[in-house]
């Protein structure tokens, strides 16, 4: 039974994760239509709900088409390792009390160090393509992506002072009490910018600003290699809205003790919140310049994370204070 | 030492930010701009070429497709230049009727722009807003003549159709429900840090230059020198009406913007008192030959499109046919001080700036 477990859990989980994606497509164009005073699809299938997947197909059936002077090799291997880490995080995820495939000690550093690799299929998608604005977006985010990842990092040092481990149960089970997204709040902030610029999206949609780079790092992609940039990015936001209701929301704990429902659903339900936050963002935000970017990144959220870090461990020491550090 | 190679990127004809079928080629050296050329012609009917065997009602149509997003005052260049040459009394009806759908047409165009020129920085819902607001003027429109884009409204002597009943009425109503959609804009929009800090300081150029690059409407407005042929050259009826010119300062790319949205405000002031005073009564032709004889000579009136000043230039050997006509298009003048503000900008600010001149490729073509 075990054995079985071990070898359907995974694939069940890929199930959801691809069922979320599917929807989560639908989602973000029926909330930006309704944002923008739109309909949003609504023509294949009731509601549009067979929209994302017509369109799936539509990537499917079409043409493979790869440019004449591309690195066929590189070309070919981009999308996969810019795909692969994005399902990978997904392990350490404590979805629920019970529901979690991997219960790894340093489970905050490994989605850390994991989901940074995919910063080198996009640079290798954009150096491969042999195009210009592909080289231009894929630069972009190979910048923006290092240059984000360290006050994404340092943002969760609070919170890893605070619990006292990189488990990410243990942060979970901390927060049976206080959110973190009070004692923390400094961090948070940190963290919610440096996520959705690590999501490369509005206003941090840099690599792939379709008004100046046409379409950035996968120009020249079609069809399903196409399917897998966007599916990893989707993908990347479930993991990165699932990440933040673990670290800072008190994952499945639910708020005022109600306990009447399942800590799964607490999940979602808050998860849902911080994934609609994204895609308001989106509909509401011009986009930031590349210099302003890196400017932001070095000199506005690195010195912030910093002080928080040296905050949390000031207020851990005061004796009033240090039941919520 | 660092060596950083040039490489040369072609922007456009196909491409999302251009407005059209404009093509830069632009030399960057990283993302930093060292040269940007601008080519144009892609779009090029050759407009002038083909009025020359067109009679002067004819011609008409052509205007429209140049400046596509401001097809009214295009029409009013043709015969107003056409009305000037032969001297020709316009029924106060029609006068009310072109001034109200030329400052429509113009609130309509600077939406648009207002609404791409978001969508070029990055901002998606301020377009859909932008176009939901200018649909009304396009309904409003289509009630009057029958198209949405490209009229064919105005004749040498008068328009084409009078207003609908109940027309007015609408126009009014939406006058006052576009200043009220304004102050969404603004609260949207303007306060915006990341929309400032993408506009504020950037593409700013001087009022010498501006003037010595020939430039017209809110790129010389903006920086500071007030100069609206509606005010400084008047025509039509626009003397009766009281409104203010917007200006700037140094010419940047956020003074544009507020510029722009000024003028929006300020054209609904000038409908508002029009719809007020329309003439309940009254032809909206005046007498006019059945062919149109244009006496020999020749006229230059210039006018105050959504873009700049849009002059009209006939040269008449008395014949039903111009023999020369010529349009001073605003469009084609603001593109050319594009290349010294390009250069050494970031790539990111290549269509910031290129939207903040606000160019249509059909009048940069012709």
């Amino acid at each position: 039974m075990d054995t079985l477990l071990l070898y359907l859990g995974p694939v069940i989980l890929l199930l959801i994760v691809l069922g979320f994606v599917t929807y989560a497509i639908l989602a973000e164009r029926k909330v930006i239509g309704w944002i923008q005073g739109r309909i949003g699809p609504n023509q294949v299938g009731p509601w549009g709900l067979l929209q994302t997947v017509a369109d799936i197909l539509k990537l499917l059936i079409k043409e493979d088409t790869i440019p004449k002077n591309a690195d066929r090799t590189l070309f070919k291997l981009s999308p996969i390792l810019a795909f692969v880490p994005s399902f990978a995080v997904l392990a350490v995820m404590p979805f629920s009390a019970q529901i979690q495939f991997a219960n790894i000690g340093v489970g905050l550093l490994y989605y850390m160090a994991v989901s940074s690799i995919t910063t080198i299929g996009i640079l290798v998608g954009g150096w491969a393509s042999n195009n210009k604005y592909a080289l231009l977006g894929g630069m972009r985010s190979a910048a923006q992506m290092i240059s984000y990842e360290i006050p994404l990092v340092l943002s969760v040092v609070g919170v890893v002072l605070t619990v006292g481990s990189l488990n990410l149960n243990e942060i979970v089970a901390a927060q049976q009490k206080t959110w973190f997204i009070f004692p923390q709040i400094i961090g948070f902030i940190v963290f919610i910018i440096a996520s959705v610029s690590e999501l490369n999206r509005t206003p941090f949609d840099l690599p792939e600003a379709e008004s100046e780079l046409v379409a950035g790092y996968h120009v020249e992609y079609s069809g399903f290699r196409f399917a897998f940039f966007m599916l990893a990015e989707y993908v990347y936001i479930f993991a990165m809205s699932s990440l933040t209701t673990v670290l800072f929301l008190g994952g499945w704990n639910a708020p005022f003790g109600w306990t009447f429902l399942p800590g799964i659903l607490w999940f979602i339900i808050k998860f849902s919140l911080v994934v609609f936050f994204l895609y308001w963002v989106r509909a509401t935000m011009p986009r930031i310049r590349v210099d302003q970017l890196m400017q932001f990144a070095w000199k506005v959220l690195l010195p912030v994370a910093l002080a928080n870090i040296v905050l949390t461990a000031l207020l851990k020491e005061v004796p009033f204070l240090a039941h919520y550090y | 030492m660092i060596r950083t190679e040039e490489m040369l990127l072609n922007v456009g004809p196909q491409h999302p930010s251009t407005h059209g079928v404009l093509r830069l080629l632009v030399k960057v050296d990283g993302e930093r701009i060292v040269e940007a050329e601008p080519v144009i012609g892609y779009l090029h009917r050759g407009t002038e070429k083909l009025a020359e065997d067109l009679s002067y009602t004819q011609i008409i149509p052509y205007t429209d497709r140049m400046d596509y997003l401001s097809a009214m005052t295009n029409n009013y260049a043709i015969v107003h230049a056409t009305e000037k040459l032969m001297g020709l009394e316009i029924p106060e009806r029609a006068e009310f009727l072109r001034v109200i759908v030329m400052e429509l047409n113009r609130v309509a165009s600077h939406l648009v722009w207002m609404g791409t020129y978001l969508l070029d920085i990055g901002a998606m819902s301020p377009f859909l807003y932008a176009f939901r607001d200018r649909e009304q003027i396009l309904d409003l429109f289509n009630e009057l003549c029958g198209a949405r884009l490209t009229y064919n409204y105005m004749r040498v002597g008068g328009v084409k159709w009078d207003a609908p009943a109940g027309w007015i009425k609408k126009v009014e109503q939406f006058t006052t429900y576009m200043q009220k959609q304004i102050k969404e804009y603004h609260d949207l929009v303007t306060g915006n840090e990341i929309f400032i800090g993408r506009t504020k300081g950037i593409g700013s150029y001087d009022q010498q230059t501006a003037i010595r690059y020939a430039l017209s409407g809110a790129n010389l407005r903006v920086t500071g020198l007030n100069w609206d042929l509606r005010k400084d050259a008047p025509y039509s009826i626009y003397e009766r009406f009281a409104f203010e010119v917007p200006v700037g300062e140094d010419g940047d790319l956020y003074q544009k913007y507020l510029c722009r949205m000024k003028e929006i405000d300020e054209s609904l002031k000038i409908v508002a008192q029009a719809v007020g005073e329309f003439p309940s009564e009254g032809k909206i032709m005046g007498k006019v030959p059945r062919v149109l004889r244009v006496p020999e000579g020749e006229v230059y009136v210039g006018i105050e499109s959504p873009r700049g000043e849009l002059g009209c230039h006939i040269v008449s050997k008395g014949k039903d046919k111009p023999w020369r006509l010529k349009f001073r298009r605003p469009s084609f003048y603001n593109l050319q001080i594009l290349p010294i503000l390009l250069k050494d900008e970031n790539l990111s600010n290549l269509v910031a700036i290129l939207g903040g001149i606000d160019i249509v490729l059909g009048e940069v073509d012709g």
